[in-house]
């Protein structure tokens, strides 16, 4: 383990929180709200990644280096980033202050606030600027931006990017991070234009461009988008939310004009089918609540694409939907958003690769000599890929039970229980029921809850491994090599 | 510049990795996976996971604009077909690692037909390397440029060597030296001196000139050691045979050991006036019989890398004055060297040495002053760079001590007219010469790049 170059690079990391701070710091000042919050940590933290200078450090990282810096870096940005919200006094507890940060980052936008229009500007800004930078990753945006570890910068952006494997759009790493921003900011811009014009006032359409492009869900608004109720506002972002729940490599090819290999993607069908197939059920079932299939269809293709992509705005309180349109986004949630894009979740393509290896499975049960490969795309899939699913599987599902049993002894019915760890650890924000469902939040559980809910955010996040290395002592221990 | 690599082995790998850190943008294809993920994980380039000679991995590769195609894998056959292809789709140069002795004949006619811009013979070049270093055998290492008109020699600086304790000037003075030296290799530092710079003990210096002039330094300071003039070779694979050509032409005499009859008896036919012995090279016993003690230099060039290090190493013991090792996995040189093996070649190595070279000579022909050779000095920590000026620039016709270089640089010499010049604070470099500029900065690729910013 590369002790010095883990510290110089969460050293540099930090320094960079520093400098976004400055982004809510200025709006603040233009709203007349107190820049303090955030001058002050940012004064901190900016000269960090100055001192130090330039000792002669073995720049090569490894693998191992790679998760840990990546684990590190989201613990340590938001346990900083929370600072100017206890400053400022939003937020007064830090444990809160910790979700609503882990919260932002992770794009989860779930709320401990039970007045999120009495928060200022300045704090509205910062949580929602999380959601656009945890969107495309912390090492994504800095990478395309600052040499960190040169030759081996592809292990940083390994470990954070969502997704079985993960691929180069072109040869250099930095070149792939560039352009997978540019992407990302550009349908971030397109989204904000289409909402100014639609007569959103400027703050607001900043807010939710940037909730959208991260799939985070933080609205300014506790009835979230409802509370416009526009028609044109729900659509467009439903639109968006989608768009931004594909694969980012898609949009890529589709530049250079590879379109073949874009319909060929099996995820991007799947994941379109879901989609079509989730808004149609829901509409008939929610038909007699709404004035009509127009309604009931504009609401329910919001809500299915809200939950798929795990952006989790709303435009109705779907707590109060029939049971089937309920438990359908629940599965929903479960399955989350393409690999490569911002959502997060369990990802389709793993559903599929599962399909995959079920029936292979199965064949081989039945017929044990049969030679038979697993494909996807027209190429066969490495048995690296296969093994790595099975373990995921096993793994998120002994986190949810896990985190369940311990976020039962807040003694909450068990809909709400189960629903706002799945909903924590997909990034999707709010649960079913009264209490974490879209007219409430997190504020009514225990610290420990909280603490927990947070954690399952980052592994959800971070597609649990780097996280779950941090928790093993030996890691640490100077006696393991 | 756009670089695709065809096949992930040592070659390969090397090469990859050396010229992304050059900035390069380099594709990697290979049929096994694990070959890439070996090499995607301490270099940024891009994998490939497929076969070559398929047209479509190729363009997905992006052989069709691909600057450089380079293809090393293991089947000459291979190589050559898909540099035919991607010369074909529109690459700009492919280069060919082309190794079987029956294609060595007619290597000029396949160049040309196949449009290959360069085909490398491995065991050739690395027969050439260990040639160059029997006829010199006070060096260590050996390099050329000017097509051999201008050598960069490594020479050790031993106890009782007369340099000890003098500085560059007094050398310079003393000996009426007709040649440079351009770097220091002190432990395991670089250094470039200037004229005040002293020479130390264990140092190793490295001086360039005309080889006449090195010549003449080496005797005076009396380590000239005569040419070998019987060497002992143990193993006759493809290297021995270019090796053995080599040495006959320049009436050394060879003797070679090989277990394998058939081997032999071909060698024997091929080579009549060498002495071909079959039997067990590692046989202490034989060496012995042979005369290894009487050998003025050793060659251990099995297939077998630790055999090849231990019999140099008994060659040492048994005083011969050079022993030479073949290496295919390049790792503990340093150490080997230390333990008093001579030389140790790698014929990987050498290729990827050459291809290298290759590319950074391309990867600046945006017209002036082209790099026309690079030679890595001092475990590659200082480069020795040939420079053609053909153009009129910024250093040109200015005298030198007027011109200021940043540090870590050395104009270490100028061809003008088939004449060497050692420069002075008075010469000046003039269009039409060929400079040999020596710095351990990496990745230069013009003169330009020496000039302090002013």
């Amino acid at each position: 383990m590369n002790r010095k170059m883990i510290i110089r690079t969460l050293r540099k990391l930090l320094m960079i929180l520093g400098i976004v701070l400055l982004a809510p710091a200025a709006v603040a000042l233009i709203y007349g709200e107190n820049v303090l919050p955030f001058l002050i940590p940012a004064l901190i933290l900016i000269p960090l990644g100055l001192i130090g200078g330039k000792e002669k450090t073995d720049q090569t990282i490894y693998s191992k280096d790679g998760i840990i810096i990546v684990g590190l870096c989201w613990l340590l940005w938001s346990a900083v980033g929370a600072l100017p919200f206890v400053i400022s006094g939003d937020i007064p507890s830090y444990i809160d202050a910790f979700f609503e940060t882990v919260s932002g980052f992770t794009t989860t936008g779930g709320s401990i606030c039970t007045d999120v229009e009495a928060l200022s500007h300045g704090a509205l800004f910062w949580r929602s600027f999380s959601h656009l930078i945890g969107g495309i990753g912390v090492l994504v945006f800095v990478l395309a931006v600052i040499p960190l570890a040169e030759d081996r910068s592809m292990f940083l952006m390994k470990a954070e990017m969502p997704g079985p494997s993960v691929d180069k759009l072109v040869p250099k790493t930095k070149k792939t991070a560039l352009i997978l921003c540019g992407i990302y900011l550009g349908l971030t811009l397109a989204l904000f234009i289409f909402l100014c014009v639609g007569g959103m006032p400027v703050f607001d359409s900043i807010i939710h461009a940037f909730g959208t492009a991260g799939t985070g869900g933080f609205s300014l608004k506790a009835a979230s988008i409802g509370a416009y109720g526009s028609s044109y506002f729900e659509i467009v972002i439903t639109v968006f939310m989608t768009l931004f729940g594909v694969n980012f490599t898609l949009y890529y090819l589709m530049i250079t004009k590879k379109i073949s290999r874009v319909l060929r993607n099996t995820e991007l069908w799947v994941y379109i089918g879901v989609f079509l197939a989730s808004s149609l059920i829901i509409t008939f079932n929610i038909i007699s609540l709404t004035s009509g299939f127009g309604e009931a269809l504009r609401d329910a293709a919001f809500q299915v694409s809200s939950v798929m992509t795990t952006t989790g705005y709303s435009s109705t309180d779907f707590a109060l939907w029939p049971n089937l349109s309920q438990n359908i986004l629940l599965i929903l949630m479960l399955m989350g958003a393409c690999a490569g894009s911002t959502g997060g979740g369990f990802k389709v393509v793993r559903v599929i690769l599962l399909g995959k290896i079920l029936r292979h499975d199965v064949n081989k049960t039945v017929h044990p000599r049969r030679v038979d490969a697993i494909r996807l795309d027209g190429a066969p899939v490495p048995e690296e890929t296969i093994q790595g699913v099975k373990s995921y599987t096993l793994v998120y599902f002994a986190i949810i039970v896990l985190g369940c049993l311990i976020v039962s002894f807040d003694g909450f019915d068990t809909s709400t229980t189960v629903s706002s760890v799945i909903s924590c650890f997909n990034n999707i924000g709010p649960g079913l029921g009264n209490i974490v469902g879209p007219m409430g939040g997190y504020a009514g559980f225990s610290w420990v809850s909280k603490l927990i809910l947070s954690m399952c955010m980052l592994m959800g996040r971070l597609e649990i491994f780097p996280i779950l290395m941090l928790l093993k002592p030996s890691l640490w221990s100077r006696k393991t090599l | 510049m756009k670089i695709v690599i065809i096949g992930c082995g040592k070659v390969g790998s090397r090469i990859a990795t050396q010229v992304a850190t050059e900035g390069h943008d380099v594709v990697v294809i290979d049929r096994k996976r694990k070959a890439l993920d070996a090499v995607s994980a301490s270099s940024d380039v891009m994998c490939i996971e497929g076969n070559a000679v398929d047209y479509e991995v190729q363009k997905g590769a992006g052989v069709d604009g691909a600057d450089v195609v380079i293809a090393c894998t293991d089947s000459d056959e291979v190589n050559m077909l898909t540099c035919m292809l991607a010369k074909k789709k529109g690459a700009k140069h492919t280069i060919a690692r082309v190794r079987a002795p029956e294609y060595y004949g007619q290597i000029g006619i396949l160049q040309r037909e196949f449009e290959l811009s360069l085909a490398i013979n491995p065991e050739l070049s690395a027969a050439d390397t260990i040639s160059r270093v029997l006829l010199f055998p006070a060096a260590k290492s050996i390099s050329t440029f000017s097509h051999g008109h201008i050598e960069v020699v490594e020479l050790p600086v031993a106890k009782n060597n007369p340099l000890i304790g003098l500085c560059i000037k007094e050398i310079s003075n003393r000996y009426k030296l007709r040649a440079l030296i351009c770097a220091i290799s002190r432990g395991n530092e670089a250094i470039i001196p200037n004229g005040e710079t002293v020479i130390e003990e264990n140092d190793s210096i490295f001086v360039v000139g005309p080889h006449s002039g090195i010549q003449n330094l080496v005797c005076d300071i009396d380590v000239f050691e005569n040419s070998a003039a019987s060497v002992l070779v143990v193993g006759g694979g493809r290297v021995t045979y270019y090796l053995t050509e080599h040495l006959l032409a320049n009436n050394i005499g060879v003797k070679i050991i090989d277990n394998d009859e058939k081997r032999c008896s071909q060698l024997a036919e091929a080579f009549p006036k060498a002495t071909i012995v079959c039997g067990d090279g590692s046989d202490e016993e034989l060496l012995k019989e042979e005369g290894i003690a009487r050998a003025d230099a050793f060659l251990a060039m099995t297939g077998i890398d630790e055999v090849n290090t231990i019999l140099a190493l008994f060659a040492k013991e048994q005083g011969v004055p050079k022993a030479i090792s073949k290496v295919t996995t390049l790792s503990f040189t340093d150490t080997l060297k230390k333990l008093g093996v001579d030389a140790i070649v790698s014929p990987k190595d050498v290729t990827a040495n050459i291809i290298i070279r290759y590319v950074r000579a391309h990867a600046a022909s945006s017209g002036d002053n082209k790099l026309k050779a690079l030679s890595k000095l001092v475990g590659g920590r200082v480069e020795a760079l040939e420079f053609d000026i053909t153009q009129n620039s910024m250093y040109v016709n200015i005298p030198l001590k007027d011109l200021s270089l940043k540090s870590g640089f050395l104009i270490a010499s100028i061809v003008r007219k088939g004449r060497t010049i050692f420069p002075g604070g008075g010469d000046d470099i003039e269009v039409g010469d060929r400079v040999i500029i020596v710095t351990t900065q990496k990745g230069v690729t013009s003169p330009d790049d020496m000039l302090a910013e002013v």
